[in-house]
């Protein structure tokens, strides 16, 4: 029953069209801000956050975390973070960011 | 997959076989953490062979286009499955389906080219760590095109009915999942190249 | 296919044989992990053996060199990753259910997939035995010893598809009992109110998903090193074999907690149990079993300090492990609180349970000697980090699976292990496990390195490696008289009735060994302790009302693991036929499992 209920909770097309839709624009805006040479000094972050506006657009909507259950949240976001953890602990040990 | 399973009572009233699906997902986190953090860690630090300057922003931009776009037809997909509508259920998967081969479609020719060009698994480090990530990627879209062309299969023997829209729901889960692997590795690889 | 193997009336040798194959029972499957893994635990300890003779005297030249680096590399590998672990596995399946209240696991046909892929796993690793070619670059394989510059022949190529096969295995396992644990709980069995050794397999598992990527990432790296050339571990392109120690030790330290903490879970349930009290500080257990679980990754390049990651790092690292000092040792107070002012019964599994927390106290310390990072670089590579993880793991982990197997054998099987065999073994094993690796500390601080076949009597170490050698030997004796007690007690055949300790948890409140479908009715839970509680449970039928319908067999499970193996076997011969073959088998096997008509 509560999964049915789930289903039905599920966005309309037209949220996720809407979804699509920013997910290109961010996609152009990322592809404009790499050929601006003006940018190229900040372009780290500036990338780094509009792929995480992607990353986190397409999991809270197309994978439905943002309406599911706060466990399924929880099991794919320790793990990440986890992930992320390791990444940057492994660039700091190898020098990533003195170089 | 049994169908006696999904009215199977559980403790959290979650269905468990989409419980394991994010436990697995969250284990890819860490296989892809891995990969990633390795091409992070020997960038620049290879000592012959081409450069990330072989990287083909414009064409790579489309691929990430398609897969994007993929990601929104499975969505498509699996609303149309849940709604029972038989017709754009088969429409849809076999768009997300058709979306993720010409994805896969751009990396072998990306791939063959760098070849040609000098690139190659063994020439250095850059060659390693490109080809083993990205490669790891693509397997995995190969692996997704394989079950959406399963789910079509299902859906032409009539077998893929709302009741079954939780086997959509998983498929979208991993193919969402590729998908957002993706959005790092186009930022991390090619957008972010030293 | 589904039940054609239960039903038959009196099954023949084959029929028998062909119903454990089929078999999706979680109980069916821990005894196969059981006995499985305790074949592995002899080899284990045989390898062993040979190295302790080797090592009796100084300039011994009982085994080569070459062997001797085989013998070292299989005893690790296979004590961590075929004995302790599978060990372990062989708890979560039979006593897991039971303790939630379940019928089952989660996932029943991975299940058995999980266990046909661990045992075709070890017997393609130790098949190596029969080619010569046995791994030889020691249980953690640092680069670049193991390239095709210095391990030309095939015995890294079984340990690096060994361990892949056996990564696949644990992750399907730890997916399955994750699940299991939330999703099948009994009603009323809130997660506060699980039995300790349950929480300790929720935490194990989620180390387990989440470690096991890591090395298997890693292990592809050295895979294609090895048959593609490419370049991940190759100083000549620019890379770098820190990568490797750095990926392995990402997943070996979250592993080390993979071994003990479902070791501390049963000695959670034998000292309430043995005491006639409550576990002390129930949820402060759970939460330093947690702790552990995420402090467990920030603390894997104490392991590389030899290195020289430089002052930020050895700092950063050797505050993290002292700081994961702290849930270990709360753990240990607990345990000693629960003693404090009980009724105290000293039976066999009491008696390995004491002996792991006096023990793992041991290797504990000599853990936070190494946290130091200026004394670890007196240790590191020297018989004293071999006492140590002996301590934690011989000390530690097996006595607290002895503890278990002690405790859970007459649910298992219906009737009880002998006392005073039990009460030998413990002692020999305690005694001699003391006399093989208390020496070990002194041996490493003389300046005995490990890993080398033999060493000069100059070192002035002889008469400390001879006692260490009887040490072992006692051990193995040890073990022989626990395969005694087994044959002698099924002889002697002692009922056990369902709950012989009078213990408080849920797998007592049924019959030793129980039905097939566990629970004759799904239990209401109403407390932490049922079975001691003053509001009482409802009582579960002796008779089910009606007919309880349990899932039948499947060998699909096996057949997709046989494809596997097939699969690794053309990796390693570097023959595509082979592989193709293997890959056809492993999609035939999963379309089929997903397909067949399988009722939960």
């Amino acid at each position: 029953m509560t999964e049915r209920a789930q289903q039905q909770s599920h966005p309309s097309t037209a949220t996720y069209l809407i979804i699509a839709a920013i997910l290109t624009i961010i996609t152009l805006v990322e592809i404009g801000v790499f050929y601006v040479p003006a940018l190229q000094r900040v372009l780290a972050p500036i990338l780094l956050l509009l792929s995480g506006a992607k990353f986190i657009l397409v999991v809270m909507f197309y994978m439905h975390l943002k309406q599911d259950h706060k466990l399924f949240a929880a099991i794919f976001t320790i793990p990440l973070l986890i992930a992320i953890g390791v990444a940057i602990a492994l660039m700091a040990l190898f020098g990533v960011f003195v170089r | 997959m049994s169908e006696a399973a999904v009215a199977h009572h559980t403790s959290t009233g979650l269905d468990s076989r989409k419980m394991a699906f994010w436990t697995f997902i969250g284990s890819e986190c860490l296989l892809f953490g891995s990969l990633i953090s390795t091409y992070l860690v020997y960038q620049g630090r290879s000592v012959s062979g081409p450069t990330t300057d072989i990287l083909n922003i414009p064409l790579t931009s489309i691929s990430t286009f398609v897969l994007l776009m993929s990601s929104l037809a499975m969505v498509l997909a699996l609303a149309a499955v849940t709604r029972g509508d038989a017709l754009w259920s088969r429409v849809w998967l076999a768009t997300t389906a058709l979306l993720g081969s010409g994805f896969l479609g751009f990396q072998a020719y990306e791939f063959t080219h760098f070849v040609h060009e000098g690139l190659t698994l063994q020439t250095s480090l850059f060659g390693s760590t490109f080809f083993v990530l990205t490669g790891f990627h693509g397997g995995h879209v190969f692996v997704g095109v394989l079950w959406l062309l399963t789910l079509l299969v299902r859906s032409f023997q009539r077998k893929l009915g709302p009741d079954k829209s939780l086997q959509v729901e998983l498929a979208g889960l991993y193919w969402h999942f590729v998908d957002v692997v993706w959005i790092v590795i186009f930022t991390v690889v090619y957008l972010l190249r030293q | 296919m589904a039940t054609a193997a239960l039903t038959v009336d009196a099954p023949g040798f084959g029929s028998r044989v062909w119903s454990w194959i089929t078999t999706t029972d979680h109980k069916r499957i821990g005894i196969l992990y059981g006995v499985t893994a305790f074949v592995f635990f002899l080899l284990g300890g045989l390898e062993a053996l040979v190295i302790r003779a080797q090592l009796a005297q100084s300039s011994a030249d009982l085994v080569s060199a070459d062997f001797y680096n085989q013998l070292f590399t299989m005893h690790g590998t296979t004590m961590v990753f075929l004995a302790i672990m599978p060990l372990s596995a062989a708890f979560f399946n039979y006593i897991v259910p039971l303790q939630i209240g379940a019928r089952d696991v989660a996932f029943p046909r991975l299940n058995a997939f999980s266990y046909w892929v661990f045992l075709l796993g070890g017997l393609l690793m130790n098949a190596s035995f029969f080619f010569g070619a046995a791994p030889n670059g020691g249980w953690f394989g640092y680069a670049n010893l193991t390239s095709t510059q210095y391990s030309p022949g095939l015995n890294i190529d079984f340990w690096v598809l060994g361990l892949q096969i056996l990564g696949v295995a644990s992750i399907a396992a730890g997916i399955n009992f994750l699940v299991t644990i939330i999703n099948l709980r009994a009603p009323g069995m809130r997660m506060m109110r699980l039995p300790v050794f349950t929480w300790m397999t929720l935490v194990t598992q989620f180390i387990v998903v989440t470690a096991f990527p890591v090395i298997t990432v890693a292990l592809v790296f050295l895979m294609f090193d090895r048959t593609f050339g490419t370049t991940f571990y190759s100083v000549a392109a620019g890379g770098d074999v820190l990568l490797w120690q750095h990926l392995f030790w990402l997943f070996g330290h979250p592993e080390v907690y993979i071994l003990i903490l479902p070791a501390m879970g049963m000695v959670s349930e034998v000292i309430p149990t043995f005491s006639r009290k409550p576990l002390f500080g129930y949820a402060v257990i759970v939460y330093s079993g947690l702790l552990i679980a995420i402090l467990g990754w920030g603390v894997w390049a104490h392991h590389m300090f030899a290195v020289g990651m430089g002052p930020v790092a050895d700092a950063v690292f050797s505050s993290t492990t002292m700081l994961i000092a702290i849930p270990t040792g709360v753990k240990i107070f607990n345990w000693l609180a629960t003693m404090w002012g009980g009724k105290l019964s000293l039976k066999t599994p009491m008696l390995f349970s004491l002996g792991f927390i006096a023990m793992f106290v041991v290797g504990g310390l000599s853990g936070v000697m190494h946290s130091s990072a200026a004394a670890d670089l007196q240790q590191t590579d020297s018989y004293f980090v071999v006492a140590h993880i002996h301590y934690v793991l011989y000390g530690g982990a097996i006595q607290g699976i002895f503890s278990g197997i002690y405790y859970w054998w007459p649910k298992m099987t219906g009737w009880m292990l002998n006392e005073r065999l039990g009460k030998t073994h413990f002692w020999l094993s305690f005694i001699g496990l003391n006399l093989a690796f208390f020496p070990m500390h002194f041996i490493g601080l003389l300046g005995m390195p490990r890993r080398i076949y033999t060493y000069d009597a100059v070192l002035g170490v002889d008469a400390m490696n001879f006692m260490s050698t009887v040490g072992a030997f006692i051990i193995g004796l040890s073990t022989i008289v626990f395969v005694v007690n087994v044959w002698y007690s099924r002889r002697e055949r002692i009922e056990a009735g369902m709950d012989p300790w009078g213990a408080a948890t849920l797998e007592w409140s049924i019959p030793s060994p129980p039905p097939n479908y566990n629970f004759t009715a799904i239990p209401e839970v109403v407390s932490r302790l049922p079975q001691w509680s003053d509001t009482e449970m409802k009582a579960i039928p002796t008779e089910p009302e009606g007919e309880i319908h349990m899932p039948g067999g499947s060998y699909w499970p096996a057949v997709s693991a046989v494809g596997i193996l097939v699969l690794a076997v053309g990796a390693l011969l570097e023959s595509l036929a082979f592989a193709l073959g293997g890959a056809v088998v492993l999609v035939v096997g999963i379309y089929a499992w997903a397909f067949e008509p399988f009722e939960m």
